[in-house]
């Protein structure tokens, strides 16, 4: 299976998530610079957290008009999986690719430590491997990931099974303890707090591996059965 | 002819602004104890040439809606004047 990390300026995360993939879950990984626009040799996009474009306006809104987000969107639209972590999350949802938006920290403060997430929905592409209301620890590490979206949104949120993690103990005041959202589709994931930080018990925890290895394992019955 | 348009950006009514909250707090610990629905937006402004075929008011509609304002979470007004240039 072959990913692309995406590398925005002021991206800060693509080498964890490109270590991620390729000592963690042992696949091919390349960088690929936000002026691309060919990513149809991939089988998996990859946004990952920074502070693209310094957080100017708004976290991700500059980034979601750089050249790679129309081909990135073209991904999607064909249905092949694209993962947004933190920053990575916020340029999904400024490019319209998941509903709502992110507001500041409800305290203010830049959070970066361990959080408990539960795993709400592991039937999609990208959390077969854990078990349903599974609890993981992965670390958290933004300013702004308050998720915030209006009630009908939410509501079809929660009536499609969108909601994939939920923070145990809400650190930044998300609506309804959100954590992490895929589309309706279930081919596009956004999430603030970070797999690629825990894919070794020696970072601590090694719990966001199995995000990456779902992935594989998904990507892998799919293919076995379309070739 | 070139007009000057100043775009303002609030938090739509109905969400919290902790950054608002803050300064509120920030007030009374300078012992300003009358304000009350403090909220920050932020202030943007540019020269436009209108261009054939579409009007001002359209062109700046389509930049606010979609990047200068969020409008999950944000408002956006306008206005508009031209530059006398001498």
């Amino acid at each position: 299976m072959k990913f692309a990390v995406i590398v925005f300026p002021g991206s800060n995360c693509d080498m964890d998530l490109f270590h991620a993939i390729e000592s963690g879950l042992g696949e091919e990984v390349d960088y690929v610079f936000h002026t691309e626009t060919k990513l149809e040799n991939y089988d998996a996009i990859l946004l990952p957290g920074g502070f693209s474009y310094g957080d100017y306006l708004r976290s991700g809104a500059i980034a979601s008009f750089s050249n790679v987000m129309e081909s990135v969107k073209q991904f999607a639209e064909s249905g092949k999986p694209v993962l947004g972590i933190c920053n990575g999350f916020q340029v999904l949802l400024e490019a319209g690719l998941l509903p709502g938006a992110m507001k500041r920290n409800e305290a203010l403060k830049f959070i970066c430590r361990p959080v408990e997430l539960t795993v709400e929905n592991n039937e999609t592409f990208f959390t077969t491997s854990y078990d349903l209301n599974e609890k993981v620890n992965v670390p958290i590490a933004h300013a702004e990931g308050n998720y915030e979206c209006d009630e009908e949104t939410l509501k079809h949120l929660e009536q499609n099974n969108q909601i994939v993690f939920r923070y145990v103990d809400n650190p930044n005041g998300s609506v309804s303890d959100i954590a992490g959202i895929i589309n309706e589709r279930g081919n596009v994931l956004g999430m603030m707090p970070h797999p690629e930080r825990a894919v070794d018990e020696l970072l601590g925890s090694d719990d966001g591996l199995k995000l990456f290895q779902s992935m594989l394992a998904n990507w892998r019955e799919h293919h076995a059965i379309t070739s | 002819m070139v007009i000057k348009v100043k775009v303002y950006v609030t938090l739509k009514a109905g969400v919290l602004d902790p950054q608002g909250k803050a300064i509120e707090q920030a007030l009374e610990a300078m012992d300003v104890n009358n304000v009350e629905g403090m909220r920050v937006g932020k202030y943007m402004e540019f020269h436009l040439e209108p261009e054939k075929g579409q009007t001002v008011d359209e062109q700046v509609t389509t930049m606010c809606e979609q990047l200068l304002s969020n409008p999950v979470i944000e408002d956006y007004r306008y206005e508009t004047e031209e530059v006398i240039t001498p």
